[in-house]
């Protein structure tokens, strides 16, 4: 039903819609508006065969989830920035046994300094716990990607993390086409654990592994996550044969094909991306976009293949690795091996800074002449950082 | 429940036979057809307290439940020992997490259950002191907090004996741990600290809040049993000696434990909304020195040189304990 609808409450009817039957969730701004949404709906009776628990802490409401899912219960939390690092022994936890918990990340900033406002750094430091992780563009997608979410994850075993940007998206009224009881229970069936706490079938789960057989438990891990970058397309595909609208799937390439330079990006960005792509357009220049919407696991092939007849890449991302640049850049580079293609990395909208187009269209310029550098950060205040710099060597 | 006090003192150790109880009273691990949670070929310790401990609680809670008992261990020693991949000692529905998280885990699997509508089915939680005390606090405390549908039983063996008994926040004063080590002005592990958990959880006045040893089985088992007939977050600390961290000879493992007792060092209590309702009485009070001297984690107060100052500091814990639980049974009785 089409509604003029804040983000967080999409994302929230979206998931109350999949029949969750355990919710928990520790406050952090910017994803209390999806849980209290929630809370609501199981309080007023809205959401039946729902139980919402309010933890003490972001580690609790993983655990939770951990229990609840080990007993064949569907679950959800959501969470944000320091909140993530608090829970992230469970979350790794989580992968490694092999439970399909679903979890709205609202991307925020990580400090310090403490920051609340949105970039990439949370789920970035988290790209190699287990999870797939899907980034959404816009509400719609957000709300989408949580439906699809329960049914990668159950297919797989698998828990998946939707990222939607902090504010940006989750905060953001606009229309969206929120998904339907009868469309979801058409498209996603109930919850059949792989394996589950049964008193009349007792297992044993989370058992100590040694060296003999650890390599080969992580192996098939590895392969069963790399068997998500079949299942997500195809589940996008069932998706629009419900729904009638396309969302999700590994990338979205825009105006890609055939594009002298190409820009990378995730989330929200996006966007703006394209407002500036096609202005750029009509001043005649060979540009596009591709949109990476799985980031894990990391659909190498494809954006090989979307890119291979590229001139040059523009990765802009909202998150870095101190000391060495950017993150999506350096699984670019892994996609692009053997092709001779420039590869331009931009760090961009860290802790909540407005990525313009005009900064953008700046970007873009400077990039399809190559007299950009091979890492940007985007509007950074130079001289005040060259000044900040100089003061500490004068110290030391 | 109603349990009927028993005075057979028949034998010098105290111990009560099954030969001089009704048989119905008489105890189920002696029963061919027990419920066997924890089965053997563990890889525990000889005379391992938290073996003997989690056998007996499990078992008396599958009892109660029909055998409908979902576990949540954390992190420790019991789960190590009885679950090297690919064998398991369970025989019981069971989950590892990690090594803070067990209570939490816990309310996760009681959620499930409720919006399930399978609340046939019960939760036990369990750990160590170190998971309970130390790193699973805060996910106990938000646990007893809700109130959720969990019994949650503490075996404390007063260190970290898994990673190779360092000090927790239930090592005693005066104990050699390996980071209290035996040396110094003041050897062993400092006074004034530690967490008294069972008063902890009596503040947090949920239904049921009980200490029991693995001296006395049969008031573990009738704990567990009572615990079990109530819902919501009820808690179970249980004292289980440890040889390998304590010093001690492994055939001594029950005894020490009724020694703990018996001098007033580890009260057996009972306590339902806040309150204690029920502490388990002692006939003759005896010196912590006898408990304290079967063990070489206490060894540096007897040798080289004997520390009376520092065991009468201990006497006097154990005394304090005496009055406020009431512990010593009455001339009259």
């Amino acid at each position: 039903m089409l509604k003029q609808i804040e983000g967080s409450r999409a994302v929230a009817e979206a998931v109350a819609v999949c029949r969750p039957e355990v919710i928990c969730a520790y406050p952090i701004s910017p994803q209390t508006h999806i849980v209290e949404g929630l809370s609501r709906m199981v309080k007023s009776g809205e959401l039946l065969g729902c139980e919402f628990v309010n933890v003490e802490s972001e580690f609790a409401a993983m655990s939770v989830a951990i229990g609840a899912s080990a007993t064949g219960a569907r679950a959800y939390t959501a969470t944000a920035s320091q909140g993530l690092l608090y829970m992230i022994e469970a979350v790794y936890n989580a992968s490694g046994l092999g439970l399909p918990i679903v979890m709205t990340v609202a991307n925020r900033a990580i400090g310090g300094p403490i920051n609340i406002w949105n970039d990439h750094s949370d789920a970035m430091s988290q790209r190699d716990c287990g999870w797939i992780q899907l980034y959404a563009e816009t509400n719609q997608e957000a709300a989408d990607l949580h439906v699809q979410a329960f049914k990668i994850a159950e297919e797989l075993s698998l828990p998946v993390m939707v990222c939607m940007d902090g504010f940006i998206l989750t905060h953001a009224y606009e229309q969206v086409d929120v998904p339907e009881q009868e469309q979801v229970d058409k498209f996603l069936p109930p919850f059949v654990p792989r394996q589950v706490l049964d008193p009349a079938n007792p297992v044993s789960i989370g058992a100590m592994v040694g060296p003999e057989a650890f390599t080969e438990v992580r192996y098939i891990t590895h392969a069963n996550t790399l068997r998500a970058l079949d299942v997500i397309p195809e589940v996008a595909k069932e998706f629009e044969g419900v729904f009638h609208r396309h969302s999700g799937g590994l990338i979205r390439p825009y105006k890609c094909a055939g594009a002298e330079t190409v820009v990378i990006a995730l989330g929200s960005m996006l966007g703006t991306i394209k407002d500036v792509v096609d202005e750029q357009r009509e001043a005649g220049v060979s540009i596009g976009v591709l949109g990476i919407i799985s980031f894990r696991p990391f659909p190498f092939d494809v954006v090989r293949t979307a890119l291979r007849n590229a001139t040059r890449v523009i990765i802009i991302e909202k998150a870095f690795s101190l000391g060495i640049g950017g993150i999506v850049a350096e699984n670019i580079r892994m996609a692009l091996a053997g092709i001779d293609i420039a590869k331009y990395t931009v760090i961009a909208g860290l802790g909540g800074r407005q990525i313009t187009k005009a900064s953008l269209h700046e970007l873009f310029e400077t990039a399809v002449t190559d007299d950009l550098r091979a890492l940007t950060f985007l509007d950074l205040d130079q001289e005040l950082v060259d000044t900040e710099i100089a003061k500490t060597r004068v110290q030391s | 429940m109603t349990t009927a006090p028993i005075k057979f003192y028949q034998v010098g150790s105290y111990a009560i036979g099954n030969r001089l109880l009704p048989s119905a009273a008489g105890s189920v691990q002696s029963d061919a057809d027990r419920t066997n949670a924890l089965t053997s070929g563990h890889r525990a310790c000889q005379g391992c307290g938290e073996a003997l401990g989690a056998r007996y609680a499990l078992d008396a809670a599958m009892r109660v439940a029909n055998n409908k008992v979902i576990t949540v261990n954390a992190t420790g020693c019991l789960e190590v020992f009885s679950t090297p991949y690919p064998e398991t000692s369970w025989r019981i529905a069971w989950l590892h997490s990690l090594f803070g998280n067990a209570p939490a885990v816990a309310t996760g699997i009681a959620a499930a259950l409720k919006a399930k509508g399978r609340t046939d089915i019960r939760v036990v939680g369990q750990g160590g002191d170190g998971a309970t005390v130390d790193i699973g606090f805060g996910a106990l405390s938000g646990m007893f907090e809700r109130n959720d549908d969990v019994l949650y039983i503490c075996y404390d063996n007063e260190a970290y004996m898994n990673t190779g008994v360092q000090r927790s926040g239930a090592t005693p004063p005066a104990a050699r741990t390996s980071t209290t080590q035996a040396v110094g002005e003041a050897p062993g592990n400092v006074f004034g600290q530690g967490k008294n958990l069972p008063r902890i959880a009596m503040a947090h006045e949920i239904p049921y809040v009980a200490t029991a040893t693995v001296a006395d089985l049969r008031d573990l088992e009738n704990k567990v049993e009572k615990a079990m007939q109530m819902r919501g977050a009820r808690y179970l600390h249980v004292l289980v000696p440890c040889p390998l961290g304590w010093g001690s000879q492994s055939c001594d493992t029950v005894k020490i434990a009724r020694l703990a007792t018996e001098s007033g060092l580890f009260p057996v209590f009972e306590a339902e909304r806040g309150e204690v309702t029920a502490s388990k009485k002692i006939r003759r009070q005896v010196p912590v020195e006898e408990y304290l001297k079967l063990q070489a984690r206490y060894g540096h107060l007897f040798s080289p040189k004997r520390r009376d100052d520092v065991i009468d500091h201990l006497q006097a814990m154990a005394d304090r304990n005496i009055v406020r639980y009431d512990l010593l049974e009455s001339a009259g009785e």
